[in-house]
């Protein structure tokens, strides 16, 4: 079987308009022929970031090298154990056998998909039309489940929609105070800081909450600093105040809102003192919070994996999005709550049907409306279509039990699951891991079968980057000799397990039926076309965005007789997407940590990212000039806790949970609470953060608690 | 509301008192939980009735989330042999664990003239500042320009008298000892707290024992002094402290000192029956403030729903707090432990008249024994870090400054 035909790439000398294979901001950049590969130029013209780019960014063509690269499938040797090359042939033969046996000796569930938040929408729509269609297992879901996924279920709570911003990035910088909680965005996302100095500069307060002085909150006004797992408290005790204060928008609660008299004995119940007592805040800090954001005329709150990634990540959020709600901020102009969400497309990845309860469009699987919609766009019978299953973490942790097999996309577990060594164990102990992916990642080490597969400049498709504006990434590049692409993967394996049809190659294809599965749904892509995401300077289209010429109601359109729908870049100015419109507050308490810190683990873990390396590394780490920046893992803490372990700055240190060891260098700053340490979660071996991690779930997204769990720390000798 | 004599399954858990701590339990617990609360509102959080007071929240405001089971009527008496509450609605209320959250009363003080022979309830013009009637009472009570006495100067008698004067009232606050808050503030940060209240209009006499009160038809009118002053009042506010309620407890048989004593399991002499927050004696201690209070609520919470992984409860160090609001000024305090040095200490003190903050902290050997934060709370996380950890202080021989100030560290 041979693949497509690909897409024409660019002709030496001209400049392909794409988009940064990496955060969750989809930069535009320009690739342009030079030599044998690509350079990076600026594309000034994209509106998100105005041709500015970080280290990864500029970087970024290095990962198209083919010595980083896996240029030919590999199979695991019987006679030796270790991964050998193999023809597609064989390889994807291996692939077909390890499932259809699996799925034959143990039924359907026994198969399970784990995506990714870095797939295309084309892929992340084909491999759950796979797992479904073709596995017929209801046991897929993705790394995006360790990423926004409290913030998605906060978002749909509250506004019956999850829509990373509903406003476009660039209002932020025209709005008079932002409340930017557990983000470090300077290193995270760096082009979208300008946008936080630009409200600054028209007068804007910016107020960072973070256990940590980053280099955000060094740009903040006021910088809280709440003990890692009390941000739920924290946003408590505002509201509160916001109440005592009287800067309750009593009008838009009135009109615009439900559960305000439930969420407001909440809020009762966390007076300032007592939450300056759970957070380490003082109450004169909150009072300047509230006097901030309750003056302004617009004000936002944006989190991101901060209060998203707790075992109480949904309330957490809920809670802040009660302050934005009770403040009247919501779906006015300027104003309201939003998500930074943080992988390449993290946001189209949970819209199209890789998560374990989703369909195309953000629709549900347990609805039978939205069954058979899907189902008719398929071709299939509604009632063949599996129900919802298991949740990434509960996903890898059934691995080698219910779950046998596992075909795996775009995703590095080993390295960034919470209680990475379990993990590693229950992979390990799989009948058949089969990974596709670009490089030889620590997860794919583990296969039976690793399938080389084309990235990001090698190959076109959409992603959604977190203002919901879908954007077109376009083929720059011919791939490697030897590298096909994921939709080939799934055809290939599709047509070996009985589907010939059903799974096409071409980007656009598939797309076409995206649309098509999506339409009438929550996210609805049924008005965009590839034509139009290519049209004019590139800068995408907002969903929902459907079909035909009319106006969603309840959101700002630019759709008028006979132009085709413009798309949506602002939510919920008229109505929200629930039932009867309104915003819903959900009355949320603070409670504790999964686990809290006692006197043989005495110490706060809290984990995260560092500026020049990207989640599990599989990328970043193979890039000259981002690992000389940032070489390897550390452990950030206080001074005078290092006093008292008695290490110093640049010692190794060894830290320890109920679940693991890693040892890593020592870096002492007083930029940190002195009951908390801090651990980016980059990198393999020896300095594993995520070994470390609690794997506790939150019970409404799943969402793991990877900011804080309870650790010690041990001096070496 | 539905009485549960008989009718249907008993819920597993009956709370008497609808205060900070039941109502915090009953929430934790869920349909597993009946409270019994004797007022006749929702359950509402009693640390805000200074606020309702001073006219910043409405009092329906205030209301704690409801539990999902509430009887509002007064627990008469626990049989404890049957298992079965007794209320004054005649309502008999069966159950598989007990949790006694009755709270505390008001202290009256002796005063002559406060109950003449044959009273039982306060006069006219005398109010006690408890419960959520009693806020109504003086809120209705109060109007500008009226007289107010505040008998007491410690937290509450602060609090109270900061809101009357924010209600315009005319306010001398009486004071026994020879300052305001002598519990948990050393003399200077006393000295401030008494001109901020002064400021505000507030008259404030220290070593000021009130003798007597003076009625006239059937409502005080004046307030005797020892010394022989008579200071004319309209409202006369008793701000003495509080004491357990233990007489339902007292009268079941179980064992009561100064409140209704607990094990480390927040478990009384009946392993069927618990008691928390300001009823509560656990470590002869009976704190009657808010932050053990809830503690205990969560300490007990968590081993009803979860025995095997419950920790037993090991009290609770919990800074005091005060903040008294102000439109330009607010005032925050927070102390904890022994505000006077002995000898032997080591004092560590910041003040500065132009802003008027005061911080101070008193080491004794390695250990934090006491300390004040005025005016200045940025080092408030440190100082309640370094107070409910009770650790050791590092010994390199410097002093830890970082409880006083911010140095970057939070």
């Amino acid at each position: 079987m041979q693949p497509s035909r690909p897409v024409q790439a660019a002709a030496p000398g001209t400049v392909t308009p794409t988009h940064c294979p990496y955060c969750a901001l989809q930069c535009g950049m320009g690739l342009a022929r030079a030599g044998e590969g690509v350079k990076v130029v600026e594309r000034p013209a994209f509106p998100v970031n105005g041709g500015a780019l970080c280290g990864k960014g500029r970087t970024a063509p290095a990962v198209l090298s083919s010595r980083v690269r896996l240029t030919e499938p590999l199979v695991r040797s019987h006679a030796t154990g270790g991964l050998v090359p193999a023809t597609w042939e064989e390889a994807l033969d291996r692939v077909a056998e390890g499932l259809a046996r699996t799925r034959a000796a143990y039924g359907a569930d026994a198969c399970g998909v784990f995506g990714g938040g870095g797939l295309t929408n084309e892929k992340a729509y084909a491999l759950g039309k796979f797992a479904r269609v073709v596995l017929g297992t209801s046991q897929i879901d993705y790394n995006g489940r360790f990423c926004m996924s409290s913030a998605a279920a906060a978002g749909q709570r509250a506004f019956g929609v999850d829509r990373g911003l509903p406003f476009p990035l660039a209002d932020v910088a025209r709005t008079g105070c932002v409340i930017l909680v557990g983000s470090n965005l300077a290193e995270t996302m760096p082009p979208a800081l300008r946008y936080l100095t630009e409200m600054k500069d028209n007068g804007g307060s910016l107020i960072v909450v973070d256990p940590r002085r980053t280099r955000t909150a060094e740009q903040a006004d006021l910088h809280l600093a709440p003990r890692p797992g009390t941000d739920l408290a924290l946003a408590l005790g505002l509201l509160h105040l916001v109440v005592a204060e009287g800067h309750v928008d009593e009008e838009y609660v009135a009109a615009r809102t439900s559960g305000w008299e439930e969420a407001r004995a909440a809020a009762m119940a966390h007076w300032p003192e007592h939450v300056e007592r759970i957070t380490g805040v003082p109450v004169p800090q909150l009072r300047e919070t509230v006097r901030r954001f309750g003056a302004a005329e617009h004000a936002m709150v944006l989190t991101a994996r901060g209060p998203e990634q707790q075992a109480k990540g949904t309330d957490t959020v809920g809670a802040w999005i009660n302050l934005c709600l009770a403040t009247g901020r919501p779906g006015r102009p300027l104003s309201g709550y939003g998500c930074l969400t943080g992988q390449g497309n993290g946001q189209g990845g949970r819209e199209h049907g890789q998560k374990a309860d989703q369909l195309p469009g953000y629709r549900k699987l347990t609805d039978p409306g939205a069954r058979a919609h899907v189902a008719a766009v398929w071709g299939v019978d509604p009632e063949s279509l599996p129900g919802p299953g298991r949740s990434a973490y509960e996903l890898l942790d059934a691995l080698g039990g219910d779950v046998r097999a596992l075909l795996l996309m775009g995703s590095n577990p080993v390295v960034s699951a919470p209680r990475a060594a379990h993990v590693e164990q229950r992979i390990r102990s799989l009948d058949f891991l089969a990974v596709a992916d670009v490089v030889l990642s620590e997860t794919a080490a583990l296969a039976d079968v690793v399938l080389p597969v084309t990235q990001w400049a090698e190959e076109t498709g959409t992603v959604t980057n977190l203002e919901g504006r879908v954007l077109l990434r376009r083929k720059a590049v011919d791939p490697p000799p030897g590298v096909r692409s994921d939709l080939d993967v799934l055809h290939g394996l599709a047509d070996r397990l009985g589907h010939g049809k059903g799974f096409p190659t071409e980007p656009e294809e598939v797309f076409d039926e995206l649309r098509r599965a999506s339409a009438g749904g929550i996210a609805d892509y049924a008005g965009i076309t590839y034509e139009r995401l290519a049209a004019g300077n590139g800068e995408g289209v907002f969903w929902p965005c459907p079909e035909g010429t009319e106006g969603t109601e309840g959101t700002e359109t630019a759709g008028a007789a006979g132009v085709p729908h413009a798309g949506t870049p602002r939510l919920f100015l008229e109505r929200f997407a629930t039932d009867d419109g309104r915003a819903r507050f959900v009355a949320v308490a603070h409670r504790g940590a999964a686990e809290e810190p006692d006197a043989e683990y005495p110490v706060l873990l809290t984990t995260g990212r560092v500026l020049a390396q990207y989640q599990s590394g599989a990328q970043t780490r193979r890039v000259a000039e981002l690992n000389a920046a940032a070489p390897g893992p550390f452990v950030e803490l206080h001074p005078r806790l290092a006093a008292r372990v008695g290490v110093a700055d640049g010692d190794p240190v060894a830290v320890v949970s109920r679940r693991g060891r890693a040892t890593v260098p020592a870096r002492v700053t007083a930029g940190i609470r002195p009951d908390t340490v801090f651990m980016p979660f980059h990198w393999p071996g020896e300095g594993r953060a995520n070994v470390l991690t609690h794997p506790a779930l939150d019970p409404v997204s799943r969402m793991p608690e990877f900011k804080v769990c309870a650790v010690r720390l041990e001096a070496p000798g | 509301m539905t009485s549960h004599c008989g009718k249907g399954p008993a819920p597993r858990v009956v709370v008497v008192g609808a205060g900070l701590a039941g109502a915090r339990l009953a929430a934790r617990l869920g349909a597993d939980a009946l409270l019994i609360g004797e007022e006749p509102y929702a359950p509402y959080n009693r640390v805000l009735l200074t606020d309702v007071l001073a006219g910043r929240l409405a009092p329906e405001v205030i209301a704690l989330p409801a539990p999902a089971a509430h009887l509002r009527t007064r627990a008469e008496r626990i049989d404890r042999a049957e298992r079965v509450v007794e209320c004054a609605d005649g309502s008999r209320v069966p159950y598989g664990t007990l949790v006694l959250a009755t709270g505390a009363n008001p202290v009256l003080p002796p005063l002559r003239g406060l109950f003449p022979p044959g009273a039982t309830e306060l006069p006219g013009g005398v109010h006690a500042f408890r419960t959520l009637d009693d806020c109504l009472a003086l809120s209705a009570a109060v109007t500008p320009g009226c007289r107010a006495v505040v008998i007491g100067g410690g937290l509450l008698g602060v609090c109270a008298a900061r809101a009357l004067a924010d209600r315009g009232a005319r306010v001398v606050l009486a004071q026994q000892g020879d300052r305001l808050m002598e519990r948990q503030l050393d003399p200077a940060a006393s000295a401030l707290v008494r001109e901020h209240l002064t400021r505000l209009g507030v008259e404030v006499h220290t070593e000021c024992r009130v003798r007597g009160l003076r009625q006239h038809d059937g409502a005080v009118t004046a307030v005797e002094l020892a010394d022989g002053f008579v200071l004319d009042t309209e409202l006369t506010v008793l701000a003495c402290g509080v004491r357990p309620r233990v007489g339902l407890a007292r009268a079941a048989g179980l064992d009561v000192r100064r409140g209704v004593v607990v094990d480390d399991a927040l478990r009384t002499g009946d392993p069927r029956v618990h008691a928390i927050g300001d009823c509560a004696e656990h470590a002869s201690r009976t704190p009657c403030l808010a932050a053990p209070a809830l503690d205990q609520a969560d300490a007990l919470a968590a081993a009803l729903t979860a025995p095997e992984s419950a920790r037993p409860y090991a009290g609770t160090r919990s800074l005091t707090r005060l903040t008294l609001p102000h439109a330009e000024r607010p005032l925050d305090v927070a102390a904890f432990g022994e505000p006077d040095a002995r000898p032997d200490d080591d004092v560590l003190r910041l003040a500065d008249a132009t802003r008027g903050t005061y911080r101070k902290v008193v080491v004794r050997g390695d250990r934090l024994v006491g300390g004040v934060l005025l005016g200045d709370l940025a080092a408030v996380g440190a100082l309640a870090r370094a107070w409910e950890a009770d650790e050791p202080l590092p010994d390199d021989g410097a002093p830890p400054l970082h409880l006083l100030t911010h140095d970057g560290g939070h």
